[in-house]
């Protein structure tokens, strides 16, 4: 698409789209919002990308490889605090242990898996709309 | 280390789960399989401490997070729910280290890590079905374990595009099941408030002849009938298991349905075991018992046709299906043992048959059918031994595991229902004796079509293959451990009934 308008858009929008989507995943404490929600939003911030530049384009600023890496890491966060609290004492997912008092541990433990959720549902998305995007319709990629 | 045992029952979940994702990342094949087997090693010595746990007849509860339920998540490892965890952990570590030589000469080099991670996703998938006793965490591990299946049923699409046919079959049916097992829980969950088993046990009853409840029943036995492959919502299974790469089969076949059908138990013992009397649900197992009675004939007369032998051996697997869901029909405290013996041993079975066919598949390069396999015994002594046993073991002859399940199942059937039935699975059970002399008749007697030299079979493959075959004949000479787990299984979920 060789539009300048949008061109220019996108570049004025990308950065406030993400910020929007930080403040819904880290204000879902409080409000509505949450890691699913600011995933989705981060990961519309890319794909916008690359429908105006390129898929190619997109790759430079999200390579596919990273991208698998941290859809990994965002479950991994998500077990692993789970995990945390396992050796300190409590049972698997309990948040208790992870702060000085049992509400400080709960907000420490929520926080740090909704930011789990996020950055995988953010990189399932870009990888999904990656898969599409470079799918051949029409021609057989292996024969 | 002692938070080590007070938490087996996650233990044993998270650990290939979390391994799966570590896998997931790596670039090296060669760690990526270790891992896989490092994480599943120690998935089964959890089981095993879990077992001993459990091994004086207490219940395990624990809750996710420190919730207690029914507001949390609770898992409850009991004597019941211990058999198929086994099955899953030992088999999936057997079939892990079966699996990698197949791995590499099936799978493309870059998806080979992925296809360890999914591996081990199904492991953790199936392990949190058997473990969980909330309604809808089981419809979660429903979906964890089988998505990571159809990746893996369609990563066999290296081999043969056929597999990407046979993925989507089972996608779309499994999302069907999986679907109706969901509306029945919101069905259950908008009648009662609760979602936790224990609890939906103990207020289903209250609530009197509730039609929205005999919904429920419906739409939860159906889709996990889906997932079970029962006759005749079979159809996904011979081609997911037939064109699925070599090793999915083994642990598929061993494993996936397996845990089905012990969440089609829990679900009519546990859940709504206490309101049999309300609803006369009793009268319902006319309907699984019938079924069965088609399944055993039809999967085994499918199986003769069967010219394919992977296809062959997942035919027969929609037959022996039938003579776990007999066992169950019968509602009967043996009947229901008799089911859990051949749970077992059809699992050490079908893991052993299918991967000497596989490890044959292997040597030859070549699709196994009735065709290829002329001669191939002669040329490949041990795995044709571990073939043949396991195969005598499946018709059910004497001093083999299927001897043992065929045994107890007919007495039972005996003890409930008279002449007539045991009379049927006799017949069956000769049925399968024609496929079964087929294939050994093509493997040994018949001259070989194959221009093949001399194949030296690798010892990573016959090893993991006479593990199995070992196992198939031990539990068949001392078979005391599967059977007394069995029946004080059996009385358990008996005694819930009401």
């Amino acid at each position: 698409m060789d539009n300048l308008i949008l061109k220019v858009c996108t570049k004025v929008l990308f950065t406030p789209i993400i910020l929007f989507g930080l403040y819904v995943q880290f204000h879902g404490d409080f409000g509505p919002g949450g890691g699913f929600q600011a995933g989705v939003i981060v990961a519309a911030a890319f794909i916008l990308y690359a429908m105006v530049f390129s898929v190619e384009d997109c790759k430079v600023i999200m390579p596919p490889k990273l991208n698998f890496f941290l859809l990994a890491l965002g479950a991994f966060i998500y077990g692993f605090v789970g995990i945390i609290g396992l050796i300190l004492g409590d049972p698997y997912l309990s948040y208790d242990v992870l702060g000085s008092t049992k509400e400080a541990g709960q907000h420490i433990g929520i926080l740090l898996v909704e930011f789990g959720v996020g950055l995988t549902v953010c990189n399932v998305m870009i990888s999904l709309f990656y898969s599409f995007a470079n799918f051949n319709f029409g021609k057989r990629n292996n024969d | 280390m002692s938070f080590i045992i007070k938490n087996l029952p996650i233990l044993i979940v998270i650990t290939p789960l979390m391994f799966s994702l570590i896998v997931a990342v790596l670039t090296n094949n060669r760690i990526a399989w270790s891992l896989s087997t490092f994480a599943s090693f120690l998935t089964m010595i959890f089981t095993i401490l879990l077992s001993f746990e459990v091994s004086d007849r207490s219940n395990i509860s624990y809750y996710l997070g420190n919730w207690p339920p029914p507001l949390g998540i609770e898992y409850v490892i009991d004597t019941i729910s211990i058999i198929p965890i086994m099955i899953v952990s030992v088999i999936g570590l057997i079939a892990t280290l079966f699996a990698h030589n197949f791995i590499t000469l099936e799978i493309d080099k870059k998806l080979v890590s992925k296809t360890y991670s999914l591996w081990l996703l199904t492991i953790a998938g199936l392990i949190g079905l058997i473990t969980t006793a909330d309604a809808f965490n089981l419809f979660v591990f429903l979906e964890i374990s089988s998505l990571s299946a159809v990746a893996l049923v369609a990563l066999g699409s290296k081999v043969d595009r056929k597999a990407l046919v046979a993925g989507y079959n089972y996608l779309i049916l499994g999302a069907v099941g999986a679907t109706f097992y969901v509306i029945g829980v919101g069905l259950l969950y908008g009648v009662t408030g609760t979602l936790n088993m224990g609890d939906l046990a103990q207020k289903i009853p209250t609530l009197g002849l509730n039609k929205s409840v005999i919904v429920a029943f419906t739409f939860m036995m159906l889709g996990i009938m889906v997932k079970a492959a029962v006759f005749p919502l079979h159809i996904w299974l011979p081609n997911a298991y037939a064109y699925a790469p070599s090793p999915v089969s083994v642990l598929l076949a061993a494993t996936a349905t397996k845990v089905s059908i012990y969440i089609l138990v829990r679900i009519s013992y546990t859940i709504f075991g206490s309101s049999y009397e309300i609803y006369s649900f009793e009268s319902l197992r006319y309907i699984l018992l019938y079924l069965a009675i088609l399944a055993m004939f039809a999967g085994t007369i499918m199986a003769i046709f069967e010219k394919d032998v992977k296809k062959l051996l997942a035919h027969s697997s929609v037959a022996q299906i039938g003579y776990i869901v007999l066992g169950i029909s019968l509602a009967t405290s043996p009947g229901i043992a008799s089911s859990f013996i051949h749970l077992i041993n059809h699992a050490l079975i079908k893991a052993g048959l299918f991967m000497s066919i596989v490890a044959m598949g292997y040597y030859t390069l070549k699709r196994i059918d009735v065709k290829t396999i002329a001669g191939l015994g002669r040329q490949l002594p041990i795995t044709f031994f571990s073939f043949v046993i396991c195969a005598l073991s499946l018709a059910g002859l004497p001093l083999t595991v299927g001897f043992i399940s065929k045994l107890y199942l007919i007495k039972a059937a005996y003890m409930s229902e008279g002449i007539w039935l045991p009379f049927l699975i006799l017949v069956s059970s000769a049925l399968s004796l024609i496929y079964i002399w087929k294939l050994i008749e093509g493997l040994w007697y018949n001259e070989k079509s194959l221009k093949i030299e001399k194949i030296k079979e690798l010892p990573e493959i016959y090893l993991p293959l006479l593990v199995i075959t070992f196992l198939n004949i031990y539990f068949g000479i001392d078979a005391g451990l599967i059977i007394d787990n069995s029946f004080i299984a059996s009385d358990a979920l008996m005694s819930g009934i009401k």
